[in-house]
């Protein structure tokens, strides 16, 4: 079992992780350090949360890009409740961030489901439209954090056992998937729906219900993460999060999850996201100007998907040698 | 849906050519297309003025150069979504020219030539790796972009030869401009290609099953590499006009074009899913998508918002006739 854990992409993946860290501590001590390290997950949260959201959306054939607007729509609705009625319970705040997002989600579902159209073209029109209406209620003005109330703020930040609510946030999502995905029927669903779409209609499963439940999800997730997101930087705004949709299928690429669907992990998702984030913070303390991030994501994104197709090309019987060559 | 499964209902003639023009998706948008010209007319003194209206054509013509390739990349079943990053490196390598005194000549050389090689390296990731093209021009967006913030940062570059303006505010001949002469030739020249050709005729096979297309003889790997070449190509002209128009490069030129011109394809009737679609159609998105936003910014109206608008005409646009059709299938069941 060691052994194929060995072998196995998370396996890789971490060990890449590791050695990254490694690599960057050669130039800075102290980014090894506990301490550190647990600020770095702190900032990769937000981006753990989305992607195990992104992950069952694609595991279903599916791609959620409206996750970011999403996000946005849902931070900047709750900034202005906050800001009219700043008594207003922080549990409220949540389970309305959640069903705002859940709401979304849905939308996003029923388009997939109920009119079959494109997933990538719904989220793309959904993407457009709910940053478009973040201008319409905001009027184009940012929410500054003198605005919000101070517990509003703290939520986020409060330290639990050394860790603040966000990374247990990350953790209990983390968690809550593992459960979810191998052990409910409804993450059996999400494989069957992508890895056979035909075979799981004849065992019984929904398609259409299922890729419905993953856009739900993936929703709701980019919910809570608008109130977290907009809460821990104590500002909301249009653009807030502006093209985060591409980061976050950026770490399940990477984390090993099959964009023609049914085959990827939790374990790798949430590494997937652990090499973007590691990337981004080492970035500024080993003195690399910030503006490398991006190009370095997109390589990082090239090598991934490259890797994932050599370890997983089909072994099956060559009958035209050069037709094979052909494709 | 139930009913009338069992016994298909079958036409005892065929439609006649008036019914199948008028059921066409590009007459449903060219339908559209005048109803907003005549929305806009009625709700704008400013908008019938032969200056205005050229004016408008900047807001898609550039778009429009890299959609017409971008339609038959989708047609063949895969996605070019690094176009606009492509922009920002070409026109940050002519950019980068103008500081070591390059020519008007070679500054649109190397928009061209960077725009080309862009393409050239989406083309062999995907076609000799075998990887998904969604994922690989992901990946390579936020490459090119990347490099092009690696080289820049928060800078940017200005300081363009004159005769270089030429491209992106320069007109052929009264209210023509160079970007809409350049916008219609190409129309013609990708029209031609797509319904003309044998190569067009190659791109709808592989869309539909790219497996039969090999087995009948076609090169699928070769005309898909031709095809994202042509993308980087078109993506390299609309950085020497947008450039040119602009007068000056930023790293986030051209920042989130990918989605609107892919907006602007399916909206022009190609299936996303790959196999169907016609350059006219193309044409005629364009010219909606640039009246909707000339129109709204002529009311004043903020670019964020028809961006709303733009939204649900995307969904719309797909979701309606698949709601009537439904609709239709219930009522004669």
């Amino acid at each position: 079992m060691i052994r194929r854990f060995l072998r196995s992409r998370e396996a890789i993946l971490l060990g890449a992780i590791v050695l990254l860290i490694l690599l960057i501590s050669t130039r800075y001590e102290g980014f090894v350090a506990p301490s550190n390290l647990a600020n770095v997950f702190n900032d990769t949260s937000p981006l753990i949360i989305l992607a195990l959201g992104q992950m069952v959306v694609i595991l279903t054939r599916c791609i959620d890009l409206s996750v970011a607007a999403n996000l946005a729509l849902t931070g900047m609705v709750v900034a202005m409740l906050n800001t009219a009625a700043p008594g207003m319970p922080i549990p409220l705040i949540i389970l309305l961030a959640l069903a705002l997002g859940a709401i979304m989600g849905a939308a996003n579902g029923l388009l997939v489901w109920k009119l079959g159209i494109p997933p990538i073209v719904v989220t793309l029109g959904t993407l457009t439209i709910y940053r478009g209406i973040i201008f319409v209620i905001s009027d184009g003005q940012w929410i500054n954090a003198h605005e919000m109330s101070p517990a509003f703020k703290a939520f986020p930040r409060a330290v639990i056992l050394g860790l603040p609510v966000l990374s247990w946030i990350a953790i209990l999502v983390i968690a809550a998937f593992a459960v979810l995905i191998s052990r409910t029927p409804l993450g059996r669903a999400f494989f069957a729906v992508g890895g056979n779409p035909h075979a799981a209609v004849y065992t019984g499963i929904d398609v259409g219900r299922t890729q419905f439940l993953a856009f739900v999800i993936s929703g709701t997730l980019a919910g809570l993460t608008g109130y977290l997101w907009v809460a821990r930087y104590a500002v909301a705004y249009v653009d807030i999060a502006g093209g985060f949709e591409l980061d976050v299928i950026a770490a399940c690429v990477i984390g090993g999850i099959s964009i023609a669907g049914g085959a990827g992990s939790v374990g790798g998702a949430v590494l997937g996201a652990l090499f973007l984030g590691v990337i981004k913070n080492a970035l500024p303390v080993i003195d690399v100007s910030p503006f490398w991030q991006l190009a370095i994501s997109g390589a990082a994104i090239i090598v991934a998907v490259a890797f994932n197709a050599r370890s997983q090309r089909a072994k099956g019987r060559i009958i035209l040698k050069r037709a094979e060559h052909a494709t | 849906m139930t009913a009338t499964a069992g016994h298909r209902r079958i036409p005892d003639r065929l439609n006649s050519p008036l019914q199948r023009i008028a059921g066409r998706w590009e007459t449903l948008l060219l339908g559209l297309a005048l109803a907003i010209f005549v929305a806009n007319s009625l709700v704008s003194p400013y908008f019938l003025d032969a200056w205005n209206l050229s004016d408008a054509t900047f807001n898609f013509t550039e778009k429009a150069m890299i959609a017409f390739p971008m339609a038959l990349l989708i047609v063949s079943g895969e996605i070019d979504l690094s176009v606009a990053a492509i922009i920002a490196l070409a026109s940050t390598a002519m950019g980068a020219a103008v500081q070591f005194g390059a020519g008007t000549t070679e500054i649109v050389l190397i928009g061209l030539v960077v725009g080309l090689l862009c393409g050239a390296f989406n083309g062999l990731l995907v076609t000799r790796l075998g990887l998904p093209s969604i994922v690989v021009t992901i990946g390579t967006l936020s490459l090119f972009r990347g490099i092009a913030y690696i080289v820049l940062g928060d800078k940017a570059y200005t300081g363009y030869p004159p005769a270089f303006a030429w491209f992106g505010q320069g007109y052929v001949w009264w209210v023509f401009s160079f970007e809409l002469v350049l916008f219609a030739l190409l129309a013609l020249a990708y029209g031609v290609l797509l319904h003309g050709t044998n190569f067009g005729r190659a791109v709808y096979a592989i869309g539909n099953n790219p497996t039969a297309a090999l087995f009948s003889g076609i090169r699928v790997a070769r005309v898909k590499f031709i095809l994202f070449l042509m993308t980087g190509l078109m993506s390299g002209v609309a950085a020497v006009c947008l450039t040119s128009r602009l007068g000056s490069t930023r790293p986030s030129i051209a920042v989130g074009w990918e989605l609107e011109i892919v907006t602007m394809v399916v909206l022009g009737g190609v299936s996303i899913l790959g196999g169907s679609g016609s350059i006219p159609g193309v044409v005629i998105a364009a010219f909606v998508m640039g009246l909707v936003t000339f129109g709204f910014g002529l009311l004043n109206v903020p670019g964020i918002v028809m961006s709303i608008f733009v939204g649900l005409m995307l969904i719309g646009v797909i979701a309606l006739p698949r709601l009537w059709a439904r609709l239709a299938a219930r009522r004669r069941a």
